[in-house]
């Protein structure tokens, strides 16, 4: 589904990025786990148009979309949750939801009811500011905001970021229910254990290249992980 | 579905409300003796001008998040162009005498055929065309200086107005825009006067003011309105969502400035002339200090704020300006001319110490009633 080339991203005056091949196969869920500063959440911002890749290619479904601009990249069915949730703090939850689908004219009361049956909690909460909620709430607005425009492919940049054990169990297995109803899902993840127990596919990342690939099991079993990542 | 049907006939009653407004104008003006009350007519048509132009900026500043300082230069374009528009092409001559006649030979109400129908139409079409070329230039000077971010995108559109301000009174400019001297006979508030008859002057200022408010009200709580506030939140989300964030703060600036623009307008028709000294830049500080004290994010507070404001600093304290001498000989201390702006200066500090957030906070006006009957409902469903 998505076919990444060759990718070179500068960031900040270093090369972050240096060169990076992998392929996100349809309806399944892949993860790039790696340490601080391997480059993880740059990938996902060039893929979403946030970042500008000094070479390589991006292509969705063999449709070339390296440098789109943002909301190009949106309408085109990819969506990025990103790191540290960044909710609409003083607008309601529904509104959050609502700027979701900003690009979409249709109707959204069906989306509307889809994301409130995958989070209960948030339709208890439509009408309270998004900064009041817990940070375990606010990464669920995170999740239903980014499927309100209705994405093929979710991009999620940590998840798991600063949440309790519990919460986190939670959102992945969120994860898979939105997986499983079609939804092919990019992770990136310092909580490797966790990522690798949900993913189909895995890649490693270290300082900007990628190392190591395979099955989430494979590399569960791998020695190399597990002494890197896996404590 | 049940909010809608609240916000529908929330906006009635709204409806309803603004329209009893418009009808107590009309009603004030006419019992009332103008002449005999020319500081409450002067606080509600001024009132009437600021509020819009208080919501124009409400709107960029606190619903977009772009500190921008621009807007007296903004109303500075809508006055001079609605009042070279407008002007009767008879009293050109002696409004341009320095300058042996203006370069444009029309007037707008008399290219519509005069009389009342010319007067509403011409007039109309002038602020409209006043809030464009406000609009037009805020696009244009959006194109560099929306790059910047908060106190440096203030500076430049403070800059901005500063010189337009000065190259309307450029003498070469003269034969447009009659140079440093002020630009007058063009139709008023109080054309629409009708002799003999009804005095409309205070319903006109109050009903185009209502219908350009009106028109930011809906905006804001259209889908563009969501993108605007999600851009004042966090820019970072709001571009991951799809929110083009130059287009969207390059529409944000341009309907403030057309508003502003059409503000300008009116502001020249409550002052009986335009000139461009009027339009400093402390005149876009008590603009930004309505908007502060009327809740940054809140219209009706702006619009509460703005006759508040304009009360308080040019009708309900001007007796501390004269020496008051009490029958017995005792002269009250420390009342003298220039009195008035001291205590002023206090009142708003202590509006400021004590509501931190404006007198409104980021609600309007209607939030308030729906809260306390939302906390009524909790508290029957407790028992």
């Amino acid at each position: 589904m998505l076919k990444i080339d060759g990718l070179r991203v500068n960031y900040g005056g270093i090369e972050a990025v240096k060169g990076i091949d992998f392929e996100v196969p349809e309806g399944k869920i892949v993860t790039l786990i790696g340490a601080n500063g391997a480059g993880k959440s740059t990938i996902l911002r060039t893929i979403a148009g946030l970042v500008k890749p000094a070479a390589g290619r991006i292509r969705l479904q063999a449709e070339d979309i390296t440098a789109l601009s943002p909301d190009r990249i949106v309408s085109k069915g990819i969506t990025l949750v990103p790191e540290g949730r960044h909710v609409f703090p003083d607008l309601t939850v529904l509104e959050n939801l609502k700027i979701g689908a900003y690009l979409r004219t249709d109707d959204l009361n069906h989306d509307l009811e889809w994301v409130y049956s995958l989070f209960p909690r948030l339709k208890e909460r439509s009408w309270q500011a998004a900064g009041t909620l817990s940070g375990g709430e606010q990464q669920m607005l995170a999740v239903g905001r980014a499927l309100m425009s209705r994405p093929k492919l979710m991009m999620m940049d940590e998840p798991s970021l600063g949440l309790a054990p519990l919460v986190v169990k939670d959102i992945f297995s969120i994860i898979r229910k939105i997986n499983e109803q079609g939804v092919t899902i990019l992770l990136i993840e310092q909580n490797a254990n966790m990522a690798l127990h949900t993913a189909d596919l895995a890649y490693v990342l270290e300082t900007g290249r990628l190392t190591l690939s395979g099955t989430g099991e494979e590399l569960l079993k791998n020695e190399a992980v597990k002494k890197a990542y896996l404590g | 579905m049940i909010k809608e049907k609240k916000s529908k006939t929330g906006a009635f009653v709204a409806l309803v409300c603004v329209v009893l407004l418009l009808i107590l104008t009309i009603v004030l003006e006419n019992v009332l003796d103008p002449t005999k009350n020319i500081m409450l007519f002067t606080v509600l048509k001024k009132g009437a001008v600021y509020a819009l132009v208080a919501s124009s900026m409400n709107l960029l500043n606190g619903f977009t998040g772009l500190f921008s300082l621009g807007q007296a230069g903004f109303m500075l374009l809508g006055a001079y162009t609605y009042a070279i528009l407008t002007i009767p092409a008879a009293s050109r001559d002696s409004v341009y005498y320095l300058y042996g006649g203006s370069a444009i030979h029309f007037s707008l109400p008399e290219l519509f055929g005069g009389g009342v129908f010319g007067l509403i139409l011409g007039v109309l079409i002038a602020l409209i065309l006043a809030g464009l070329v406000a609009a037009g230039v805020a696009w244009l000077i959006g194109l560099p200086v929306l790059r910047l971010k908060s106190d440096y995108l203030a500076i430049a559109t403070l800059g901005f107005a500063e010189i337009i301000r000065a190259v309307f009174q450029w003498d070469k400019l003269g034969p447009v825009t009659n140079g440093a001297n002020a630009l007058k006979s063009f139709p008023t508030f109080s054309s629409f006067n009708i002799p003999g008859g009804l005095r409309l002057s205070t319903f006109v200022a109050f009903l185009l003011a209502a219908v350009c408010i009106a028109v930011i009200l809906l905006l804001i709580n259209s889908s563009y309105g969501r993108a605007f506030k999600s851009i004042r939140e966090d820019e970072i989300a709001a571009e991951a969502m799809g929110i083009n964030l130059a287009k969207h703060k390059r529409l944000s600036f341009c309907i403030s400035s057309f508003f502003a623009g059409v503000g300008g307008g009116m502001f020249a028709m409550f002052a009986n002339q335009a000139q461009a000294k009027t339009f400093t830049t402390a005149m876009t500080y008590e603009i930004l200090l309505i908007v502060v004290i009327g809740g940054i994010g809140s219209i009706s507070g702006s619009c509460i704020a703005s006759f508040l404001y304009l009360a308080t600093s040019e009708w309900w304290l001007r007796f501390l300006d004269s020496e008051i001498t009490l029958q017995n000989g005792f002269k009250a201390p420390l009342l003298r001319n220039g009195f008035r702006m001291v205590v002023f200066s206090i009142v708003i500090m202590i509006v400021v110490l004590f509501f931190r957030r404006g007198i409104m906070g980021d609600k309007e006006l209607p939030d308030l009633f729906w809260k306390r009957k939302a906390k009524a409902a909790g508290k029957e469903g407790a028992k």
